[in-house]
């Protein structure tokens, strides 16, 4: 049966069913090697020193008495690093200059945030790196810092960059500011869009910055050779993207530097740049050993990730009946010390799920002394999108619609042109919301202090480059390489889709993630690609398997090639004309390998193009403790269209993540920092992400559209289920409450100041 | 110094005698559970550790007087699974359950909440409600204090060089009294304490309050007995009128900081709220005891 028929007959084998995960024992046994797991010999321990200051000039860096003391073996500074020009390249949906890059993992002239990376060390033992790091004297100049983004933004604001001067006005500014770029995108006329509007709401809303939280700390061992040839180990959402980039730092050849991911601990779009690891190396060429380097929690709070916190203003105009007429929004976005916030994909996504004639969105990235920001989930939409929905749960109360029945009103279909661009092909908006309208969980009773919320929300989704190869073993078996890691269960689903393809059992099929000198290119894993984009490449591997297959069964019958036909796992001749052939089984061919051109094996590398995008709606159930300000989330269902789920708990696993980091993110998470600038909550205990006792069962409703550019219809389900998950919350509590909070998080000391409880919250 | 030393004496007297022998910085470890996240990040490097729960009269839990003497590195799981104590103090033991997770509870100890002397310490303001005293010992012999004596400051006891507590003891009870511990985090569990409120109080037979003490954690640089919560329910039935009286006493009596893990107004307002609802769960055990 062909994959259409398989389609259209429902009728797969492997496809939409729930096998155990190929990686799951080892995980759940401990046996699964993490970023810290490897050991080499002679290995040293690597550390990192880093600014006690949210900004300074760098005056001095003494490293003399670290060096000279017994078991150090090498210490790097910026001097060790060479100046790179500006250049910016895709970091997964992130853009990155190498300019600035070099100076984020260790600083050149100033430091920009507390953590900032000033020296590190390689040495015998970790107490001996301890002791070096108290060893090197740095002289600074404190300077004042700013960490708010309208702070940053104000005239006068100390700058971070005396060269910077704000892209994208015309004219370009004189005077250099923290405003690194404008951007403006949109449709039609909007100032004609709100005179045909009955009513018209603005609203303005703060969002805290949030860290991808992933369990496992950033690690990574490197080893330099003699001859310049180097291996990196690291627990990284894309190899590849890691030998880019260290190569380029280091200025190696590509081909000399291979590099291998570790299981993964989590990632969320944090793994996809470079901290650690081109200081790994240069540690290790230094000291002529290998070098492990493994961050603490504290080191990440401080120097890796988070996504931008924002300040977003949004005004929509509708008419009395529910039409929206036009829409308007400005997005400042915190970039952290350097340029590159997410405020393009938040301008972007802003109004996409509505097919609305007049928008404007205008967008401001700006940096202030924090950690650079790094890609999260769909990266800026679930802060654009966390504030439209808010006024849109405000405009449907405000008209006495159901806030289902208003989005519907407006829902962008099939053929609808997004105001970023693009005319939207086959997408399930309307069917989420028409399961929402219908679910139970929509229509149940609500008790006192209880409110009820809902909210969409849309991601692109991306393709790309990936690679694929199935060699098919002597027994029969096929070994699946890809060369993207498995995140979130993709070795399932990429085996799934081979079995599928291949007609063999899907325990014939072992799943690998291939490193950078067994596979070419694969672009990393984020933009909720893999399953589409490496999903493809595996199809087509599996394709050009069938093609070697049948021509073996070809050269064995002796018959043409064209008069093979390959069939749930068999070849066999196409009709009787061709002669008459027992069918031969895949490991019947494996067999004869040997004789008939020796091994069998197909490969594919692809740019996987046709990516669809996501929409999901969430409801969410919530009580309010009004004397303690505190809110527990009862109940709450995600409904999302994934094209077609290969391994759909995988798919629900998606689902649940996201709306409980969206949890995580609309009530507690928040960087605290103190008077000088230093971060203060350093840890998960004060930094408040949720527990599993917080959250209730997650409910999850996938629908499925498919994508018409797959075989089976994939489209991306990881970053979706975050973006509609703030918005949803805070309209139940604020249902709950009878009043709006408008800030992220809605945490106690807030929502007890939003009802007057208490006075003005400094948190 | 290039090590780290770590002893595990088994008895008292060579405990103290280890510390008042010791040089630079020493730690007792009970449980450990403050002590090696503390040492994991580095903000401590002892030359001795001296580690008590070999010390048979610290890991014990005996009658004494119709009360209770509990070894200071008895464990949190010990103590939740001794149906006396359970019965006899039920706020003090739901407070030292809230210290951390079921892993942390099977080496988390009294001893080490009070000892390490967070303003936030979960059993502290239950052991203040309930009366409770500490046995300390040193080189100069034993001594008896009141538990709210013991922590001064963040991080900081009134422990003397070579001593140690040895044990908590909890009084005995008059018939129907009740004790309880409420906590305010954002979280549901693997927190601390934004305000902590004990409250234990007596019944006489005509049902009004004879006795009660009332204490607030995480409200000021150490845990609080507040007399002025306590004299607000005595000799009253605790209506809404003296639990209204309650939660005013005890938010005035609150002088939290704006920290990482809560507003200063708003650890008043909710020390208030606790209390009040503190002192509900006691009354209502109180009534059945």
């Amino acid at each position: 049966m062909s994959t259409a028929e398989k389609l259209e007959n429902g009728k797969f084998k492997w496809v939409g069913t729930r096998p155990v995960r190929p990686d799951g024992v080892d995980k759940v046994t401990g046996r699964a090697r993490f970023g810290a797991d490897l050991f080499l010999p002679g290995m040293l321990v690597g550390r990192v020193l880093r600014s006690p200051h949210a900004h300074a000039r760098i005056k001095s860096i003494d490293t003399s008495k670290a060096e000279a003391l017994p078991g150090v073996k090498a210490v790097v500074t910026r001097d060790d690093f060479k100046e790179m020009p500006s250049e910016s390249v895709a970091a997964g949906e992130m853009m990155i200059d190498y300019r600035d890059m070099t100076r984020n993992i260790m600083a050149r002239e100033k430091v920009l945030y507390d953590g900032h990376a000033v020296a590190a060390v390689a040495a015998a033992s970790a107490s001996v790196a301890r002791k070096a790091l108290k060893l090197i004297k740095v002289e600074y100049e404190v300077l004042p810092h700013v960490i708010g983004v309208i702070e940053a933004m104000e005239p006068g604001a100390p700058v971070l960059h005396e060269a910077m001067f704000t892209e994208g006005v015309e004219p370009t500014p004189d005077t250099p500011s923290n405003i690194a770029a404008r951007n403006e995108l949109g449709r039609g006329d909007v100032e004609a869009g709100f005179k045909k509007a009955d009513i018209i709401l603005e609203r303005t809303f703060d969002t805290a910055p949030v860290h991808q939280g992933y369990i496992e700390n950033h690690a990574c061992v490197a080893s330099v050779s003699e001859d310049g040839k180097a291996e990196l180990w690291c627990s990284t959402q894309g190899h590849y993207m890691v030998r880019a980039f260290c190569a380029k730092l280091l200025g190696m050849d590509i081909s000399d530097l291979r590099v291998t991911a570790s299981e993964i601990g989590g990632g969320f779009g944090g793994k996809t740049i470079v901290y650690l690891e081109p200081v790994a190396l240069v540690l290790s060429q230094k000291a002529h050993h290998p070098v492990k380097m493994v961050m603490t929690r504290e080191e990440v709070f401080r120097a890796t990730g988070p996504t931008s916190g924002a300040n977003v203003w949004v005004k929509l105009g509708a008419t009395k009946d529910g039409k929206i007429t036009a829409a308007e929004a400005v997005l400042k976005y915190q970039a952290g010390a350097f340029p590159g916030s997410p405020v393009g994909p938040g301008c972007m996504c802003a109004f996409a799920p509505y097919d609305i004639e007049n928008v404007k969105v205008v967008g401001y990235d700006v940096v202030s002394n924090r950690p650079k920001v790094a890609a999260y989930r769909a990266p800026g939409a679930p802060i654009s999108e966390y504030a439209v929905e808010c006024v849109v749960d405000e405009l449907a109360e405000k008209l006495g619609l159901d806030p289902i029945e208003l989005r519907l009103k407006n829902a962008a279909k099939e053929g609808t042109q997004a105001a970023y661009g693009p005319k939207f092909g086959p997408i399930g908006f309307v069917e989420t919301l028409e399961a929402a309208k219908s679910h139970p969980h929509y229509n149940a009773p609500l008790g006192p202090n209880q409110g009820r919320g809902v909210a969409s929300g849309f991601w692109f989704n991306i393709g790309g480059e990936s690679c694929a190869t199935i060699n098919i073993n002597e027994d029969g078996t096929a070994q699946l390489m890809v060369g993207t890691p498995d995140i979130g269960g993709s070795r399932a689903s990429m085996a799934m889709m081979a079995a599928e393809e291949l007609g063999i059992d899907l325990d014939k099929v072992n799943p690998v993630i291939g490193d950078t000198g067994s596979l070419g290119f694969s672009f990393l894993t984020g933009g909720s690609r893999v399953t589409f984009a490496t999903g493809k490449a595996v199809i087509v591997a599996a394709g050009n398997v069938i093609t070697d297959l049948r021509e073996r069964a070809a050269k064995i019958w002796d018959i043409p090639v064209d008069a093979v036909e390959w069939e749930d796992g068999f070849a066999r001749p196409t009709s009787s004309n061709a002669g008459e052939f027992d069918p031969l089984s895949l490991a019947d061919i494996a067999a004869m390998a040997a004789k008939t051109g020796g091994p069998i094996a197909g490969h594919a590398q692809i740019n996987a193009q046709g990516a669809a995008p996501g929409f999901g709606t969430h409801i969410v159930d919530v009580e309010v403790d009004k004397e303690t300000g505190r809110v527990t989330v009862l109940r709450y269902t995600v409904i999302q269209d994934a094209g077609k789920a290969i391994h759909p708990s995988y798919v629900e696993g998606q689902y649940q993540g996201g709306a409980a980091q969206g949890i995580g993110w609309a009530l507690n998470e928040e960087y605290v920092y103190g008077e000088d600038g230093r971060m203060q909550n350093t840890g998960f205990l004060d930094y408040r992400m949720p527990v599993a006792s917080d959250l209730p069962m997650i409910d999850t409703q996938i629908i499925e559209v498919p994508n018409p550019n797959h075989p089976y219809g994939v489209r991306g389900v990881g970053e979706t289920p975050l973006v509609p998950a703030m918005g949803a919350v805070a309209c139940a509590v604020e249902h709950a409450l009878g009043t709006r909070l408008n800030e992220l998080p809605m945490s106690p000391p807030r929502v007890l100041k939003a009802i007057g409880a208490i006075g003005e919250a400094q948190a | 110094m290039e090590q780290m030393r770590y002893e595990a004496p088994d008895t008292v007297d060579a405990a103290v005698a280890l510390l008042v022998g010791a040089g630079g910085e020493t730690r007792i470890l009970a449980g450990g559970t403050d002590l090696l996240v503390q040492l994991r990040a580095e903000w401590i490097e002892p030359d001795l550790i001296l580690d008590v729960k070999k010390i048979p009269e610290l890991t014990e839990i005996s009658k004494e007087n119709g009360g209770f003497r509990i070894g200071a590195a008895v464990t949190g799981a010990e103590l939740g699974e001794h149906l006396g104590v359970k019965k006899a103090w039920p706020g003090v033991v739901e407070a030292v359950e809230l210290i951390g997770s079921v892993q942390i509870q099977s080496r988390a100890t009294m001893g080490g909440n009070l000892c390490n002397a967070s303003p936030a310490a979960d059993s502290v303001p239950a052991l203040i409600a309930a009366g409770a005293t500490a046995a300390i010992a040193g080189p100069n012999g034993r001594r008896e204090i009141p538990v709210e004596d013991v922590g001064t400051g963040p991080g900081r006891t009134c422990l003397a060089k070579g001593e140690i507590v040895t044990s908590i003891f909890l009084p005995s009870r008059p018939a129907h009294s009740g004790d309880a511990y409420l906590r305010f985090i954002p979280r549901t569990e693997m927190d601390i304490a934004v305000v902590g409120a004990g409250v234990s109080l007596t019944l006489d037979g005509g049902g009004k309050c004879s006795a009660a003490r009332v204490a607030l954690g995480a409200v000021a640089e150490r845990a609080l007995l507040v007399d002025a919560a306590a004299r607000a329910l005595i000799g009253t039935p605790v209506d809404d009128a003296a639990l209204d009286n309650l939660a005013k006493a005890a938010s005035a009596a609150a002088r939290p900081i704006d920290d990482k893990r809560g507003t200063k107004e708003y650890r008043i307002k909710v020390s208030g709220v606790l209390a009040r609802r503190a002192a509900q769960a006691a009354l209502e055990r109180a009534r059945q005891s």
